[in-house]
């Protein structure tokens, strides 16, 4: 594989870019691999660079029913932050942002990382009173937080509404380190990165059963034929009930539809992240010039990856409340995803009751953000059956002890924790 | 989406709210500890036709269940319960 670099993208540019080879290759599946990977998202890909990478596994492949990145990690709105507050996140959520931030030299691919920052901006007492405490305990963990005022928001952030707004501004958590990355080329950078080190990319290879003998997974059935391995790990968010039941298991999770949301493109406009906190919006501008924006869930068990009207219209709704200068601005596109919402709203990345299978699943509406760093835990865990140690918290028995992660409030159902 | 709610006949979603998987059935007070977890958090959360309770809260305020396709949001029936 060739290198990315200033040369060779000049030396494109002087033969007309006729000379690109493909990224990837397209192997057949072989008979049998020391590991295999199901899904070719962002989280499978990554997981398979680095447990050839920092496990010297080599001879293992991430089989995807359709082509890498076709899921989620092409169906978000690409932001990354670390601003959580409980203990289990935010050690893992931070190795997630470092990892961001030396992602591009480590794969040698233009992901576009972009530190523009994330703002929280929060309307009364009690938010603010949260945010304080959430922006202590990031920074008592060396993670940056900044608490900003009503005037210094309206510096840097002039048309948002200050002035006439049902929920006013009165402040913001800003985390400078956060912003948005080119979503598509993470799944593709680390496929690109994990074919270089010799692992298969085997695409339009559909999982169709797993194959367990005396507790222990020996191999998948795909639509490709049968996959000998003795480590399996479902990276299948989505979809995670429906792989785990091929192996007889049941989840905490439900599927439920997120629908995302860009607007024409326009001039430079929104120069960060920026959150409204009196509702569930999030709102950024492409490079291209779209405004990225979406809100929550439509609530509603779904695998359609599309939603409906009224949370559409709710969204635009928030999007009024925050910044009506947007009003007159035509919606290009919507589109959604199917999100595994857990229990608690929080991960799972654990064994199994089933030996050699290992699970990466739950990851709500949050997931890609995660993406190198829940790669590098499952191939952890795969590697050395044991927790990495910023994922220890992610366990699949949780719901049976107690030890809930609720961080967010979030969840399938929000009375569960 | 719509829902045809027996009472109130065929409305929009917005008038409902969702209240989940129909087909989990409450344990005995006595029940073992695993028996309260597989009814609390576990899901069958199939592809395909999905039993599920749905309040018409901004109308009638009767509980609905409701068999509808989670892979198209085809409504299959809706019944009073």
């Amino acid at each position: 594989m060739s290198r990315f670099s200033i040369f060779s993208v000049l030396s494109q540019a002087a033969t007309g870019n006729t000379g690109w080879a493909r990224q990837w290759r397209a192997p057949e599946p072989k008979p049998a691999y020391d590991a295999l990977i199901v899904g070719g998202g962002g989280h499978g890909v990554a997981c398979a660079y680095y447990l050839a990478k920092n496990h010297g596994l080599r001879n293992i492949a991430v089989i995807e029913k359709n082509l890498v990145g076709s899921g989620n990690v092409g169906r978000n709105t690409t932001i990354i932050r670390s601003n959580y507050l409980l203990p289990g996140n935010i050690p893992f959520y931070e190795t997630s942002l470092k990892m961001w931030e030396g992602l591009e030299q480590d794969i040698n691919y233009n992901a576009m990382v972009s530190q523009r920052g994330v703002l929280n901006l929060f309307h009364n007492d009690g938010q603010r009173d949260a945010a304080i405490r959430r922006g202590n305990a990031m920074r008592l963990h060396g993670i940056d937080a900044e608490l900003l005022s009503r005037d210094e928001i309206r510096a840097r952030h002039p048309f948002l509404d200050f002035d006439t707004a049902r929920f006013p501004i009165m402040g913001g958590l800003l985390q400078k380190r956060g912003g948005t990355v080119r979503h598509d080329a993470v799944a593709w950078g680390y496929a690109r990165a994990a074919d270089s080190l010799g692992v298969d990319i085997i695409q339009n290879c559909e999982l169709t059963g797993l194959r367990i003998t005396n507790g222990r997974i020996t191999g998948a059935e795909t639509s490709r034929g049968f996959i000998a391995a003795p480590k399996i790990g479902l990276s299948v968010a989505g979809s995670s009930s429906r792989v785990a039941a091929l192996a007889g298991l049941r989840l905490p999770i439900e599927s439920h539809v997120l629908t995302a949301f860009v607007s024409e493109g326009i001039k430079p406009l929104i120069n960060s992240v920026i959150t409204f906190g009196a509702g569930h919006f999030y709102i950024s501008q492409s490079d291209k010039g779209g405004l990225v924006f979406g809100a929550s869930i439509d609530g509603y068990n779904s695998y359609a990856q599309r939603g409906n009207l009224p949370c559409i219209e709710d969204t635009c709704e928030e999007a009024m409340a925050l910044m009506p200068s947007i009003g007159r601005l035509r919606m290009l596109r919507s589109w959604g995803g199917v999100m595994d919402m857990s229990m608690d709203g929080s991960p799972i990345i654990d064994r199994t009751p089933i030996d050699g299978l290992y699970l990466n699943a739950g990851w709500c509406i949050g997931g890609f953000k995660a993406t190198p760093a829940a790669g590098l835990c499952l191939a952890h865990l795969m590697a050395t059956e044991a927790p990495h140690p910023v994922a220890a918290s992610y366990r699949l028995d949780r719901f049976a002890t107690g030890r809930l992660i609720d961080e967010s409030g979030g969840g399938a159902d929000l009375v569960l924790h | 989406m719509r829902l045809p709610c027996p009472f109130c006949g065929d409305r929009g979603i917005e008038e409902f709210s969702y209240a989940g998987d129909a087909t989990r059935t409450r344990p005995p007070p006595g029940a073992a500890a695993s028996d309260w977890v597989d009814y609390v958090y576990m899901r069958n959360n199939p592809a395909g036709p999905h039993s599920e309770l749905w309040y018409h809260a901004a109308a009638c305020r009767r509980f609905l269940k409701v068999e509808r396709d989670t892979r198209t949001h085809a409504i299959l029936s809706a019944s009073a319960i």
